[in-house]
């Protein structure tokens, strides 16, 4: 029997570490650290998780924790956010170069100075050339789920995933999340066999110089790695919401099979968004929501897919990548560069440092975009 | 039905655990639903506020609390405060914590909805054995909205409680929650 708790985004993470069988969790247990990792040192202090849990000086030494142990054949699991993400940010290169398939969350928190602790996309995107898969999740339900997901997809592809879900909005909101049957789950995610491991009696070097003749092919395999990991997690997702009823897919679609004008957005936000849609299509607007959750690698054909068949897009990004424009609206105009068909695309910034997103939020960007210049870069509700 | 409830309290006061309460006994009976604290930092003894959304449907929406159809007042000390009554329509129900009757509270607060009171501290007091207020706050909530069984309020204490503070604390508890559903005023 599935059994179903009210609890919060990051005990969802926690429960979700516990039932993928984590075995080594490393973390460090101060801010910016997250109830997510409380959680689960309780769960391996009271034997309900047979896990190591290693408590480490940094982010940065949790990383490396994570890495060892994945490197020794074992999957290890870490939390963190924010500033805590920045100072991991050389590790996070480390474990996706040396193909170790560490799953970590990340609560999504905006970067100080000045000092925040509410939610936008900077830290995790901030993180996007790493070579980390990232999954941006809309409830505590998802961030359960895609732990499972995250661990499967991650070990196929030997690269690492971060799951990131919005500080606050989802962190500290409970909600209903059902937990399967362990018996289901362990079917579904077998434990972690990597092709090769640190093994004292099959001795191989791990991270060592490789010279300019050789680096770039090392390169060439974790792009293709990548691309590879686009058809990895959807066959993932598939298989998990055949056998638990849960499915999310890469890019989900709302409401957009006649959809004239369609929103882009990533996080909780999507799911009040998909509240203004309804809104507006009693509103006689012709409108739908494509939710990004998987950012890397990132789903381009599904985005020139759904550009094909509509008139206008409008990305909300709860980010900005300063002197150019939000990265998610970056991202989609790339990856529309090269379609037939594409839309115009206007892009906002909106919803920074966990400034609410509330639905006439959303309706008014929508109305806005009916109007606005298509050069401008839009920032949302600026009080200057 | 999509019910929004605002809880005021200050920290240490169990007002997060109040909106989970709710929020837990709607689960167990079939409703969907979302709780949530102030999005901040907490300090013990600092007004703050929780949330609770309970509807038949599923709940999509992310978004702050801002028209609440019910403010629950964990502490007496805090109805002063013009933040009671924000975006409380009088279509609204307020229930607080109070010792006097709702026309005493409707003076304080110039609310001109329905008010109902329920003297939580003493009654805590009595049964707890401390003055914290909220399992009575939700005693009186169920009382005038029936949003929730009472037995399944009380299912919930059991479970959440007796694991933090034992059965007999429990039990307190749940005496707690009976005496304000049979004792708030209207």
């Amino acid at each position: 029997m599935s059994t179903v708790k009210v609890i919060t985004g990051n005990h969802a993470a926690s429960f979700g570490a516990r039932d993928s069988r984590a075995e080594v969790i490393a973390a460090y247990p101060i801010t910016p650290q997250t109830q997510i990792v409380e959680l689960l040192s309780e769960f391996c202090a009271d034997g309900t998780l047979k896990a190591k849990f290693i408590k480490v000086e940094s982010e940065h030494s949790a990383m490396a924790a994570c890495i060892g142990a994945s490197a020794a054949g074992v999957r290890a699991y870490t939390a963190t956010s924010a500033h805590g993400l920045a100072l991991m940010h050389e590790m996070l290169h480390w474990a996706a170069n040396g193909r170790h398939p560490v799953v970590m969350a990340n609560v999504n928190r905006a970067m100080g100075p000045p000092w925040s602790i509410w939610t936008d996309q900077n830290d995790s995107l901030a993180q996007r050339d790493t070579g980390w898969l990232q999954f941006y999740c809309e409830s505590n339900q998802e961030v359960y789920d895609t732990t499972m997901i995250a661990f499967k997809a991650c070990e196929q592809v030997l690269l690492p995933g971060m799951l990131v879900l919005d500080a606050f909005i989802l962190s500290h909101t409970y909600e209903p999340v059902e937990m399967p049957d362990q018996e289901l789950i362990d079917e579904f995610l077998p434990p972690f066999d990597p092709p090769y491991k640190m093994d004292l009696d099959d001795a191989r070097a791990f991270g060592a110089l490789t010279t300019p003749e050789w680096y770039m092919e090392l390169r060439y395999l974790i792009q293709e790695a990548h691309e590879k990991a686009l058809v990895t997690v959807r066959e993932v997702e598939k298989e998990f919401g055949e056998t638990f009823g849960r499915y999310y897919g890469t890019l989900e679609l709302y409401r957009c099979d006649d959809a004239e004008e369609v929103i882009l957005i990533a996080g909780s936000t999507a799911s009040t968004a998909k509240d203004a849609v309804d809104i507006m299509r009693k509103g006689g607007r012709k409108i739908g929501l494509a939710r990004i959750k998987l950012f890397r690698p990132f789903p381009n054909e599904e985005i020139r897919d759904i550009a094909s068949r509509v008139n206008k897009m409008i990305v909300i990004d709860r980010n900005v990548s300063f002197g150019n424009q939000g990265i998610f609206f970056n991202e989609i105009k790339a990856s529309l560069y090269s379609a037939k068909n594409r839309p115009p695309v206007y892009g906002f910034v909106a919803g920074l440092g966990g400034r609410d997103m509330k639905i006439d939020d959303i309706t008014g960007i929508v109305e806005q975009a009916d109007t606005c210049d298509i050069e401008e870069i839009l920032w949302w509700g600026v009080k200057l | 039905m999509f019910v929004e409830v605002r809880w005021h309290g200050r920290g240490g006061q169990g007002v997060v655990t109040a909106s989970e309460l709710l929020a837990g006994a709607a689960l167990a009976e079939g409703k969907y639903l979302q709780a949530f604290p102030e999005f901040g930092p907490e300090r013990m003894g600092a007004p703050i506020r929780a949330f609770t959304r309970i509807s038949d449907g599923p709940i999509e929406i992310h978004s702050h609390v801002y028209t609440p159809d019910i403010v629950v007042v964990l502490d007496p000390t805090l109805l002063e405060n013009p933040a009671i009554t924000e975006g409380l329509s009088d279509e609204g129900k307020l229930i607080a914590n109070f010792s006097g009757t709702p026309d005493e509270v409707r003076k304080i607060t110039k609310f001109m909805g329905r008010i109902y009171t329920v003297d939580a501290t003493r009654i805590a007091m009595e049964t707890i054995g401390r003055p914290i207020a909220n399992t009575c706050c939700v005693g009186a909530l169920v009382k005038v909205t029936s949003l929730v069984g009472l037995e399944q309020v009380e299912n919930q204490i059991r479970q959440m409680l007796e694991f933090k503070i034992g059965k007999k604390g429990a039990d307190a508890n749940v005496e707690a929650l009976r005496r304000a559903y049979d004792e708030v005023r209207s």
